[in-house]
């Protein structure tokens, strides 16, 4: 009896609001929904663990906004408050920081894996830039969150940054003036930075992660390479409802396991409030995910073919860095569905050059 | 023939007066088109205007610092530099082993980091980058790629004055 008149009502939600929004069509399409199986599979998770990632961002972040002061007085005082005089504020402070890495690590796992599976080649081309510019933001929110605190690491780190985008050709002094709200890094960067991580990312951020996920419904997750010259039995898939998304769900457990293991026994550091007129200290450093590229900067001599090093270095990232974006442009082998060994040499190449640089980064000092 | 000839030239004459009604309607469009567009991009270029002007800060007022004293002579102990404030700008002042004294911007000519004394090395470090200048401001090794700007050093009975370099 209990149950049946659960049934009902459970019926009667859906006749309500299938009368008004047609939702079976939708029911229909999640069960259409499939992934394929083989040996890849793994790396399909990856932007889901991203996804969730995110998701803890923001609601640590509003947490973290009901005490977080953003002034150049207050800010190192107030995150000491959060860390010593809140309950959990620690925790909490702590979580938002390990989640950024992990998710900037998920975000740039999942770019490598799309870009070995081939998954960027036509038609998905709009789902790779609008990914593309995900990872950028995901950098750029790492980058403003990283001053937030106003310690002498990330004072220091934000000055070398900011002073590195002020290298630019034409454009550099308009930028470098835009960031830090001035010729220093003083308190009207820190608003800078303030309202760039909570309201102005976030919104692009939201915007472009709609479209990327919209893109993927609407033409349906990536297939392997391989599956072009194989007969249809032979593919296999797993539905996405319930199978993948069951599986989703416990590799989300498994990353908020994770995730809450490092923050309670790792607890994030905030060292010393930043003075601008203190020597910069021994071993400042980026965090891990731009350690490649500071290393990079120190060994770059103050002058390279006549050009100045800084510019060089820039110049070359850049164009790099170009060339990484465009890749649905101009690999034309996989797109017509061939192999392109080429592409799968100069990502494992990126790879390891980066992994060298950035663990000379935390080597050396 | 010539009623043919007559036909043809009729249709002919017609055909060009109906290009040249047409061209002249799609200059008229096209007139229209860009002035509408035109319009537009004006239109946002107005929009757009002050949200860049806002963006822009405004020149910050330098603090009018002509020199500043940083003690007695025997205050700051031979072989050791220090950071003292020249206005809103860093100014390392260094007394050299042999007494003299002398003064520079502390703001690294490589990437804006703040450079300090190291006395077992006897020159100017920059921790961010390993930039090192030697004790009058030269960059000698790491990326640095222009010497530290310089600053004046008079004392005035007992008093060590700090003075902007003119040229």
């Amino acid at each position: 009896m209990m149950t049946d008149n659960k049934l009902s009502i459970k019926k009667k939600i859906f006749n309500w609001l299938e009368e008004r929004f047609e939702i079976q069509e939708l029911i229909d399409f999640a069960h259409k929904k499939s992934v394929p199986k083989f040996r890849e599979t793994i790396w399909y998770y990856f932007g889901g663990i991203a996804l969730l990632l995110f998701v803890v961002q923001v609601i640590t972040g509003i947490l973290l906004l009901m005490y977080y002061k953003g002034t150049e007085d207050s800010a190192f005082e107030s995150v000491q408050f959060i860390s010593t005089k809140i309950n959990f504020g620690w925790l909490i402070r702590s979580v938002h920081s390990w989640s950024a890495n992990l998710m900037v690590l998920a975000v740039i796992i999942h770019m490598f894996s799309v870009y070995f599976l081939k998954a960027f080649r036509k038609p998905r081309e709009l789902t790779w830039y609008t990914g593309i510019l995900l990872l950028f933001i995901s950098l750029a929110f790492g980058f403003s969150g990283y001053l937030l605190p106003w310690n002498e690491l990330a004072f220091f780190a934000t000055k070398v940054g900011t002073d590195i985008s002020g290298e630019v050709p034409l454009i550099g002094e308009f930028i470098l003036k835009l960031l830090r709200g001035g010729e220093d890094v003083t308190g009207a960067t820190l608003s800078r930075f303030f309202g760039m991580h909570v309201a102005i990312f976030p919104g692009i951020f939201i915007v472009l992660l709609t479209l990327h996920l919209l893109f993927i419904q609407r033409q349906g997750i990536a297939e392997p390479e391989e599956w072009k010259t194989m007969p249809k039995e032979e593919r296999e898939t797993i539905p996405f409802f319930p199978n993948f998304a069951l599986r989703e769900l416990l590799i989300w457990l498994i990353v908020i396991n994770i995730l809450a293991i490092l923050a309670v026994f790792f607890p994030w550091e905030l060292g010393v409030k930043a003075d601008p007129f203190a020597p910069a200290p021994q071993g400042i450093k980026p965090e891990w995910y731009f350690l490649g590229m500071f290393q990079i900067f120190k060994f770059l001599p103050a002058q390279v073919l006549f050009i100045n090093g800084e510019l060089f270095g820039i110049m070359v990232f850049g164009l790099a860095g170009f060339l990484w974006i465009l890749v649905p442009f101009w690999d034309s082998k996989s797109s017509s569905g061939r192999k392109n060994r080429i592409l799968n040499y100069a990502g494992i190449f990126i790879i390891i050059f980066f992994m060298i640089f950035t663990t000379l980064g935390f080597i050396l000092d | 023939m010539i009623i043919n000839q007559i036909y043809y030239s009729q249709t002919n004459t017609d055909e060009i007066m109906n290009d040249s009604t047409k061209s002249n309607s799609s200059s008229r469009r096209d007139f229209l088109s860009i002035f509408l567009k035109g319009g537009f991009l004006a239109w946002f270029g107005v929009i757009l205007y002050p949200v860049f002007k806002y963006l822009e800060p405004p020149k910050a007022k330098e603090e009018k610092v002509s020199q500043i004293n940083i003690g007695k002579v025997e205050d700051m102990p031979k072989d050791s530099g220090k950071i003292v404030k020249f206005g809103k700008k860093p100014v390392i002042v260094l007394r050299k082993p042999n007494g003299d004294y002398a003064a520079f911007s502390a703001v690294c000519t490589h990437l804006d980091c703040i450079v300090q004394y190291k006395k077992e090395e006897g020159q100017i470090y920059c921790a961010c980058h390993n930039g090192r200048y030697d004790l009058n401001g030269k960059n000698i090794s790491g990326p640095p790629p222009a010497p530290l700007e310089k600053y004046l050093v008079a004392i005035k009975k007992d008093d060590v004055f700090i003075y902007k370099d003119a040229g």
